[in-house]
């Protein structure tokens, strides 16, 4: 008889058990440090308070309303970049005279670290939701459409000379190479993209705000709750594991015919 | 009745690195006949895949002509198809969508009849089946099938094959041979077929051009008087492996030659 050779569940399963291990590993030695006092309340706090505290701003503080008004944020500037940066990008990357005249520029932007200009924009646009939203789009603009013109221009030299042999058309060339070809180009620029999007909400919250998951943590750290800063950047990492995800998904999906994979 | 037709053609390339001009193509003239099976063979530098551009209409050409029934060449036309070295099929497209790929840029058909014709093609290379897979999905030998359904779903009165085999291994190469024969005598398009193989050249071709190296000029021209259906023990006739034979004393007295010429310099 021939099949499968049998696996142990521990074989089976081993990434799920020793990650699963290490986090319980490490919360339990947490709760177990500050249980016994070697940790001040006043500079980390411990598994069971950020999960009352938790609970707590969930239900009778501002959680929802701070994670509502962040992801608002979030999702207008980051869709509006999306839009801009892969029509954007698209021209740019097609039209060699439009890219020359906009190169200083976009190198210039590109390589500037983009919370340099919170300040400025806080002054533009005030401490209302318009300030985030600009600086999320700024965020993930560059990434998105610096990939997007990548891909454009990534014009495979064997599939151009075949288009020509058929006649081709420069529009039938756009439509049937250039763009198909860029897809996977433009959702690796959606997922770097997401990564700084999120930290331009983050930081532009910190900076000039009176709501949002940003400024519940930059409070926290001003009043030395350390409960809610840690509720925080809980909700912070969780949103960047999930928002990541998607996007990665969303890569893998539409590479499929990708050589590499 | 000729099909195509080559007269004095050369072609010179400014040479960057080197700063100079180089002659690709030296005073080449060739008469195609209609449904004619045509090899050119050469060593690698001779110009051969240049004048396969040229006739595509992929090279602009300044000395002498070429043309198709008589009408001059000046860009890639619907009376030409390419069976490209590499497959250069489209990654995101299905096979099925590739061997449309050519027609649809071409836009002779209307969409029932590329459909159908697409459908048709597939069948022909034996890749029905196959018809919603992607070519990463598929072999070197099936790509290069898909590549020539692409050209032949066009509908080409020439079909200008650019060293379709080269990259496969040689048993597979050996079996497209025998395919590209059996698919061709369906309907025998003139073909033009550029190789660096000589015992693919003699096999397949009616005629077999020669080409020396730099600048490219023609040798000579043989006849090959073997009739058709062929089959691939017809690689160790004895008549076969003589012509195979005088082309390759032809390429070599030049590479000789050539090499009296360095060792002077």
């Amino acid at each position: 008889m021939s099949g499968r050779p049998h696996q142990s569940f521990y074989a089976k399963h081993e990434a799920v058990i020793l990650g699963t291990l290490s986090v319980v590993l490490l919360l339990g030695g947490w709760q177990a440090a500050f249980k016994a006092g070697l940790i001040s309340p006043l500079f980390f706090s411990s598994p069971e308070a950020v999960v009352k505290q938790f609970r707590y701003t969930l239900v009778e503080g501002t959680l929802l309303a701070d994670m509502k008004y962040s992801y608002t944020n979030f999702a207008i500037g980051f869709g509006l970049a999306v839009i801009t940066g892969v029509v954007f990008g698209v021209l740019i990357g097609w039209y060699r005279r439009l890219r020359l005249f906009f190169d200083p520029f976009l190198n210039a932007l590109y390589a500037t670290p983009r919370v340099a200009m919170v300040p400025l924009i806080i002054i533009w646009f005030g401490i209302g939701i318009w300030s985030k939203v600009f600086i999320v789009f700024l965020s993930a603009f560059f990434p998105i459409l610096v990939n997007t013109v990548g891909g454009v221009r990534a014009l495979d030299r064997d599939l151009l000379r075949a288009a020509k042999a058929y006649c081709a058309s420069d529009w039938q060339i756009f439509t049937t190479l250039a763009l198909p070809g860029s897809v996977p180009f433009i959702l690796t620029g959606i997922r770097q993209g997401v990564a700084l999007g999120l930290i331009g909400v983050v930081v532009g919250e910190m900076v000039g705000s009176s709501q949002g998951v940003g400024f519940m943590v930059a409070y926290g750290g001003q009043t030395f709750n350390t409960d809610t800063l840690f509720v925080g950047m809980i909700v912070i990492a969780f949103s960047g594991i999930l928002l990541t995800w998607i996007a990665e998904r969303l890569e893998r999906r539409f590479s499929r015919w990708r050589p590499e994979r | 009745m000729v099909k195509l037709s080559i007269e004095h053609l050369s072609k010179r390339y400014w040479f960057e690195r080197e700063d100079r001009e180089v002659l690709a193509v030296n005073d080449v003239s060739l008469a195609v006949e209609d449904g004619e099976f045509l090899a050119i063979v050469g060593p690698s530098g001779c110009g051969k895949t240049t004048l396969l551009n040229i006739v595509a209409g992929l090279l602009p050409y300044e000395e002498g002509s070429v043309s198709i029934d008589g009408k001059r060449v000046s860009g890639p036309g619907v009376d030409r198809a390419v069976v490209f070295q590499h497959s250069s099929l489209l990654p995101w497209r299905t096979i099925a969508g590739n061997v449309r790929y050519g027609m649809e840029m071409q836009r002779r058909f209307d969409e029932a009849t590329m459909h159908e014709r697409a459908d048709h093609f597939v069948k022909m290379v034996g890749l029905n089946g196959f018809e919603k897979h992607f070519p990463n999905e598929l072999s070197g030998g099936m790509q290069q099938r898909v590549n020539l359904a692409r050209a032949l779903a066009a509908d080409p009165k020439v079909l200008l094959m650019d060293e379709p085999f080269a990259a496969l291994d040689a048993q597979t190469r050996e079996f497209m041979q025998s395919e590209l024969l059996k698919i061709w005598s369906q309907d025998r398009k003139t073909v033009l077929f550029i190789t660096h193989q000589i015992n693919e050249a003699v096999y397949l071709a009616d005629r077999v051009a020669v080409m020396s190296a730099r600048p490219g000029r023609l040798k000579g021209v043989f006849k090959i008087p073997f009739g058709r259906p062929r089959t691939l023990s017809l690689k160790r006739d004895p008549q076969f492996l003589e012509i195979e034979d005088s082309i390759w004393q032809l390429i070599e007295e030049e590479s000789q030659s050539l090499n009296m010429v360095l060792a002077e310099k």
